[in-house]
């Protein structure tokens, strides 16, 4: 098993373009499950679709889930207090940013870590370098 | 006097319509400093309460606000769905078990829907959210109905204090979601979530005095 990543954004597309990019790096022991959109094809999330998404890629060692705005946030918080108490401590909400940080996260996730060691290789990866000035 | 169910109902009714006929100018308001979308989502949100009021209305209180507040995590999709549904969940809960609700209840069931505003988004009065309208509302009524004013007394004093903690939200700088990122620029627009919990309450005393009247 490895920590299943979800990834949640505002758009669809979003969700499913990082959701290819972090797969590239992954075997396919990490299951990574995008979800995102309002209803009508507008911008929005949704917990009740973030529920389906955790419970998707739900395993013993656990789920991170990376966020991009705000309300993802909040939606992300409700969907994890409707699941069931013993999931829900398995279960953390990311502080890194979306892209590096699903990509990172499902490359620590395919080495075997931990949900915490996850978060926090997750979270280092906002702060890389991209270009040396 | 108490407030019954049949008033929860006309209270929902009548704000469901109010953010209909508001839809455009709560949209407006989210244009100026958010994503342009409060009006849409929450006219969304309550035609699906609407709908559902039909097979709800036998539940007692606290399940009707609770079948409210799941519908409306479901189909909001902006930060509304999360926050009002939160509210609503959380004033079912302070309802539950009651046929009607005394003035000490209703004041109960809106202190929990203000404890879930500040739970879920984490928010301070004076972040420029729908705290601002929120909190003075629920104090006013707290203290009209602790020196012994009846429900209708303390919701004008409520309806009152929300619409001064709305436009309170004028001059702040967002400190809380999407508007944060405008910083500064944020400063001199009302903030739409503040303007539909004003609506919010303002609808509750209008359903009230429907009753009493």
């Amino acid at each position: 098993m490895a920590v299943g990543i979800v990834v949640v954004s505002h758009s669809a597309r979003l969700a499913d373009g990082v959701k290819e990019l972090a797969g590239q790096m992954a075997g396919a022991e990490v299951k990574i499950a995008a979800t995102g959109g309002g209803p009508d094809d507008t911008l929005g999330t949704n917990a009740v679709q973030i529920e389906a998404a955790i419970n998707r890629v739900y395993g013993d060692d656990g789920v991170l889930i990376l966020v991009d705005l705000g309300s993802a946030v909040l939606s992300a918080e409700v969907a994890v207090e409707s699941l069931p108490p013993e999931r829900q401590e398995h279960v953390l909400i990311s502080n890194a940013p979306l892209v590096e940080g699903a990509v990172v996260a499902t490359v620590e996730a395919s080495i075997g870590a931990s949900l915490l060691n996850v978060e926090a290789a997750a979270v280092r990866a906002g702060s890389m370098p991209k270009v040396e000035r | 006097m108490v407030l019954t169910k049949d008033v929860v109902l006309t209270w929902l009714e009548t704000f469901a319509r109010d953010v209909e006929e508001n839809r455009a100018y709560l949209t407006e308001l989210d244009g100026a400093i958010g994503d342009n979308d409060h009006g849409t989502n929450l006219d969304r949100g309550f035609r699906a309460v609407l709908n559902s009021l039909p097979d709800e209305r036998d539940k007692p209180i606290d399940g009707v606000l609770k079948a409210v507040g799941m519908t409306l995590i479901k189909t909001v999709g902006g930060a509304a769905g999360p926050l009002y549904g939160t509210v609503f969940l959380r004033m079912a809960s302070a309802a539950a078990g009651k046929e009607a609700l005394s003035e000490a209840d209703v004041g109960a069931m809106l202190a929990a829907g203000t404890k879930g505003i500040v739970d879920r988004g984490k928010a301070e009065v004076g972040d420029k959210t729908m705290l601002d309208t929120w909190a003075p509302a629920v104090d006013a009524f707290q203290e009209a109905e602790a020196s012994g004013e009846d429900l209708l007394a303390a919701l004008q004093a409520a309806a009152g204090a929300a619409e001064e903690g709305m436009k309170s939200t004028i001059p702040l700088v967002a400190r809380k979601g999407r508007a944060s990122y405008l910083g500064e620029r944020s400063a001199g627009h009302q903030d739409p979530g503040a303007t539909s919990s004003y609506l919010l309450f303002k609808d509750l005393l209008s359903a009230v005095e429907g009753t009493a009247g």
